[in-house]
């Protein structure tokens, strides 16, 4: 054993910012859920949302005519029909399969003939004008004015291409919120923040740091993603790519100081693991990941357009599908801004260190 | 004992809520000393030891460490003490070396890595993560990233708790080493082995408070006698006459045991056994010791330090 005394007293020493975001690089490394959750699971979710919602050839509706002897001419009518599939079926049970949801429509011989359906269903509605379209015609009813249909499915305006973006700002979001929040209140509940404390370290280093490693972890994450929908679905980038880097870090930033605020009081996992989810799922819903947020009704539009997740999945979008330059989303650039830097600050003053 | 003190504290006092953990307590610990604060678990060491680190405020009170006060120079402050908390998890999957790496950056000036790797016996275990030492290679790593900042005071909460004996010594011999520089340490433990040991000084703490302070040679002498004979009989034995006998200092009654403070033991002894002979107490078990500070306690509280 060495005497202490002949210990080198002043061996070089390397930033603790570096180290602090070695180490937060490191235990995430080191943990292969972590890095399933944040590189694997948005993969995973975009191949079964793709493939679930992949551009198929328009389904058949199902309708029902009830049987009887003056319905047999609409059954060869809509025979050739490609979009309607009739089931041919008598007076309760073709009430029962419009019931339960197996046809959307049920055509009821008499004088005038009656289309049974629910007007809320959209497939009842759709149903219902292709069979009294197909029925009149054959009837005899002339077009009066000639019309050209095109068919539109090429790339960017796919449901893919609508997903991919939001999956982006969703996989941004989770991995902020629990890559953050809970690992802080891990660090807390182990008292390694208290230990961390009794040394010279600098608070904002230590914040710091968390925030800098979120931005080097969607390094990875954002390539992963991009390059997993461009080869495999074929989804465009037509914006500038720099730009989509820097809309990610900064929503990232974001979501790193969202999460230091809710992990900066917690004492136990469960309390923060409800907070994350508390603050997350709402988003999830209605800020556009798998829908558009416009189907939500006007009056709640205001609130949902300031969301930090909905500021960023509209902007990813924008920029990728449209095209779009920094100008026209400098407003959900704004709201990041805004989000981050009160979030950081709001973290930094209430943060319980013991 | 050096001449300007490394900690001072006067009339501190700390509550949470209704319960007073700390309830006016003095402190002075000379510069180069290995001072002990030994008590019971619930004693209020270790929230003594944390209001001296700087990591709780004190409810009211005074502390200096250094002569310098925690809210004028925290941060000079803080780059010249070493600090091993009572449960420290360091993270599991960093190694011994990424862990020391890590809280060296944090101080101005310390020991290269290898060294200090080499003094506390880990430097087969530098590329070991942290979950895969056992009890005393965590604990010694603790203590590592102590000594990382070449600190003028140690605080060591507690730093044998748990461990097997071979680890207890290979800590003590750190320790020990670290004292021999001429450098303060400060610790708190309930193995009274441990303060005897290690401490130049002892402050005895119960209920928040100090009960006794001195040397553990004094404390030891204060019970009037080096030896403590503990005995159990049948009937009740005469207490004051036991006390006259010639040698004994202190007589004390815990359930059936009588235990008696006696000077030296080999005369005392037969005149012991003739008296319970003459008294008609029929002995059913007898036993001594060398008197400890765990007698010391007892004596002061009527309690044991585990209890």
């Amino acid at each position: 054993m060495p005497n202490p005394t002949t210990l080198g007293r002043h061996s070089r020493r390397q930033h603790p910012l570096w180290q602090l975001s070695l180490m937060r690089w490191r235990i995430f490394a080191r943990e292969p859920s972590a890095l399933f959750w944040t590189y694997g699971f948005p993969v995973v979710l975009a191949l079964a949302l793709g493939v679930a919602f992949r551009n198929r050839p328009p389904e058949a509706s199902d309708i029902a005519i009830q049987a009887s002897p003056e319905a047999e001419i609409w059954r060869s009518a809509l025979a050739t029909n490609q979009t309607v599939h009739v089931h041919w079926l008598d007076a309760q049970k073709a009430r029962d399969a419009l019931r339960s949801g197996k046809v959307a429509l049920v055509v009821v011989p008499g004088q005038p003939r009656t289309y049974l359906f629910d007007p809320t269903r959209p497939e009842s509605r759709i149903a219902r004008a292709i069979v009294d379209d197909a029925l009149q015609r054959a009837e005899g009813r002339a077009d009066v004015a000639p019309v050209n249909d095109q068919l539109i499915t090429e790339p960017g305006s796919r449901y893919i291409d609508f997903l991919i973006p939001g999956l982006l700002g969703f996989n941004l979001m989770s991995s902020g919120l629990w890559g953050v929040g809970f690992v802080i209140v891990e660090m807390r509940v182990r008292k390694l923040i208290k230990r961390m404390t009794a040394t010279p370290m600098s608070r904002t280093h230590f914040l710091l740091s968390f925030v800098l490693v979120r931005g080097a972890f969607l390094l990875g994450e954002l390539p992963i993603l991009l390059s997993f929908a461009h080869w495999v679905f074929d989804v465009p980038i037509r914006g500038s790519l720099i730009l989509l880097v820097g809309l990610s870090a900064l929503g990232s930033l974001m979501f790193a100081g969202i999460g230091l605020l809710l992990g900066c009081r917690a004492q136990n996992t469960h309390t923060v693991a409800g907070l994350v989810n508390l603050v997350s799922l709402p988003m999830l819903v209605t800020s556009g990941v798998f829908f558009s947020a416009a189907r939500f009704p006007p009056i709640v539009q205001p609130i949902i357009n300031y969301l930090p997740l909905t500021a960023l999945i509209q902007a990813v979008r924008t920029v990728m599908l449209d095209g779009a330059d920094a100008s026209a989303v400098a407003g959900q650039i704004a709201t990041m801004l805004a989000w981050g830097l009160i979030c950081f600050g709001l973290a930094l003053r209430l943060f319980r260190w013991q | 004992m050096g001449t300007k003190p490394a900690i001072v504290c006067r009339a501190l006092v700390k509550d949470y809520g209704s319960l007073r953990a700390v309830n006016g307590l003095d402190l002075e610990v000379g510069a180069g000393e290995c001072f002990g604060l030994l008590g019971p678990n619930g004693a209020g060491k270790t929230t003594t030891v944390e209001i001296l680190e700087g990591l709780l405020p004190p409810t009211s009170g005074e502390v200096e460490i250094l002569g310098r006060t925690w809210q004028a120079e925290r941060g000079a402050l803080r780059q010249r003490l070493g600090i091993s908390l009572q449960e420290t998890n360091l993270a599991d999957k960093l190694t011994v070396e990424e862990t020391l790496r890590l809280f060296r950056s944090f101080y101005a000036a310390g020991p290269d890595i290898t060294s200090l790797l080499e003094l506390v016996s880990l430097t087969d275990k530098r590329q070991t993560w942290y979950v895969k030492l056992s009890g005393g290679q965590k604990q010694r790593l603790a203590v590592a990233c102590a000594l990382v900042g070449d600190p003028e005071i140690l605080f060591l909460d507690e730093p044998t708790t748990g461990l097997d004996p071979q680890s207890r010594r290979q800590l003590w011999g750190l320790i020990e080493q670290f004292k021999s520089e001429g450098r303060t340490v400060l610790l708190t433990t309930h193995y009274m082995d441990e303060a005897q040991r290690l401490c130049d000084r002892v402050a005895v703490v119960d209920k928040g408070k100090v009960i006794a302070l001195g040397s553990p040679r004094e404390l030891i002498q204060s019970l009037g006698g080096t030896d403590v004979v503990e005995i159990r009989c049948e009937g009740e034995p005469d207490e004051e006459r036991l006390k006259g006998l010639p040698g004994v200092h202190a007589v004390k009654r815990r359930a059936d045991v009588v235990s008696l403070t006696v000077e030296h033991l080999h005369k005392t002894l037969p005149l012991l056994l003739a008296h319970f002979q003459q008294n008609g107490n029929t002995l059913n078990g007898l036993s001594t010791h060398h008197a400890t500070l765990e007698d010391v306690f007892v004596n002061l509280t009527g309690r044991h330090l585990r209890d």
